[in-house]
């Protein structure tokens, strides 16, 4: 492939993903602001945006060290919290067939839910495999850069905001999610999978270590599948032969 | 609190979750029904993240007036469904509740 056409698909899911970075702004600020009044040193707060790079695990961290919480815990806590991303990884692994370690490591650790949601849409206009990839790539770059930038602004702004949670900033997130998640819903079995997977949330919300958010995804993903069985979703092709 | 072992850590933890059937399922073709039940991932998961955060904060139900967050997130649903623009579902959902908090006594 030519590298104008890996740039510009590079440059397409960067592209994509700006207003994830604009929803990832204030999240950053405040987890750079947390993490050096939960105790943390400037620098773990940063190495923590760079070599983990998942922000609500980092949330939860966060909050687990300023509470005292064993080492131990904390990091089961972020692998239960992060389980939702093997889901990720077999969602997008047919995608990327046949790549070399050397792509699939980086692509697998700049993973996040955005760039997630970014390729799972940007790949349905993609055929060819090549795309895919620099797509995927140019999404995961941008994301990742802007944690670390961010990051680095809470951390720094840090010592001057009060009580940082208290700014309703963290909000952010769950706009953007909204924003991500409505364009999804194009039929019955998206429905009925959201509704499903968000009324399990609420009924498992107490269950530790948010391994009530797993169960309800898996209820969720049940109830598209059912539901797509009963009522197929018209498929162009289907329409075509209509 | 040592934070070196806390972050090689946590990040083990989190690759271990992003990368293994990443790399095991780029080798072989899935089942079909198994790649028809991954399109409802996304939306799953995001509803199960959203929906507690917004219905229950405290960890408590909480659907009255006072919730801004809840009125925060009513304006997203329908600005994202009437315009599909994320950026500006972003910008208006949280718009909606600084002047939400703002006008609200509590």
């Amino acid at each position: 492939m030519q590298s104008a056409a890996r740039r510009a698909e590079f440059l397409a899911g960067a592209r994509d993903t700006f207003p994830l970075l604009v929803g990832a702004f204030p999240f950053g600020i405040i987890f750079g602001a947390l993490g050096v009044t939960s105790g943390l040193t400037p620098w773990a707060a940063a190495a923590m945006s760079a070599f983990v790079f998942a922000g609500s695990a980092q949330f939860i961290a966060v909050g687990l060290v300023a509470a005292g919480t064993p080492t131990l815990i904390i990091v089961l806590t972020t692998f239960v919290v992060n389980t939702r991303h093997l889901l990720y990884g077999a969602t997008i692994a047919p995608h990327l067939s046949k790549l070399p370690a050397r792509w699939l490591l980086p692509l697998g650790f700049w993973l996040t839910d955005e760039s997630f949601v970014v390729v799972a849409k940007g790949f349905e206009s993609r055929t060819v495999p090549e795309n895919k990839r620099w797509y995927l790539l140019g999404s995961e770059v941008a994301m990742y850069s802007n944690w670390q930038v961010v990051t680095w602004v809470g951390i720094i702004a840090g010592q001057a905001i009060p009580n940082p949670r208290s700014w309703g900033l963290d909000f952010a997130l769950v706009v953007t999610f909204i924003g991500m998640l409505i364009p999804m819903i194009k039929g019955r079995p998206t429905l009925a999978a959201v509704l499903v997977a968000g009324a399990a949330a609420l009924l498992g919300n107490r269950l530790p270590h948010q391994t009530g958010l797993l169960i309800a995804a898996l209820l969720g993903i049940a109830a598209g599948v059912t539901v797509e069985s009963a009522w197929p979703e018209k498929t162009s092709q289907q329409k075509g032969r209509e | 609190m040592n934070e070196f072992l806390l972050i090689s850590g946590m990040a083990a933890a989190t690759m271990a979750t992003r990368i293994p059937l990443l790399v095991l399922l780029s080798r072989r073709k899935l089942p079909e029904g198994i790649s028809r039940a991954l399109k409802y991932v996304a939306p799953a998961v995001l509803a199960a993240i959203i929906l507690p955060i917004v219905l229950l904060p405290d960890g408590k139900l909480n659907v009255q007036i006072n919730n801004a967050s809840l009125l925060a997130s009513l304006v997203a649903v329908v600005v994202s469904w009437r315009t599909r623009n994320l950026l500006l579902t972003i910008l208006l959902g949280m718009a909606a509740l600084l002047v939400w908090r703002a006008l609200l006594p509590f």
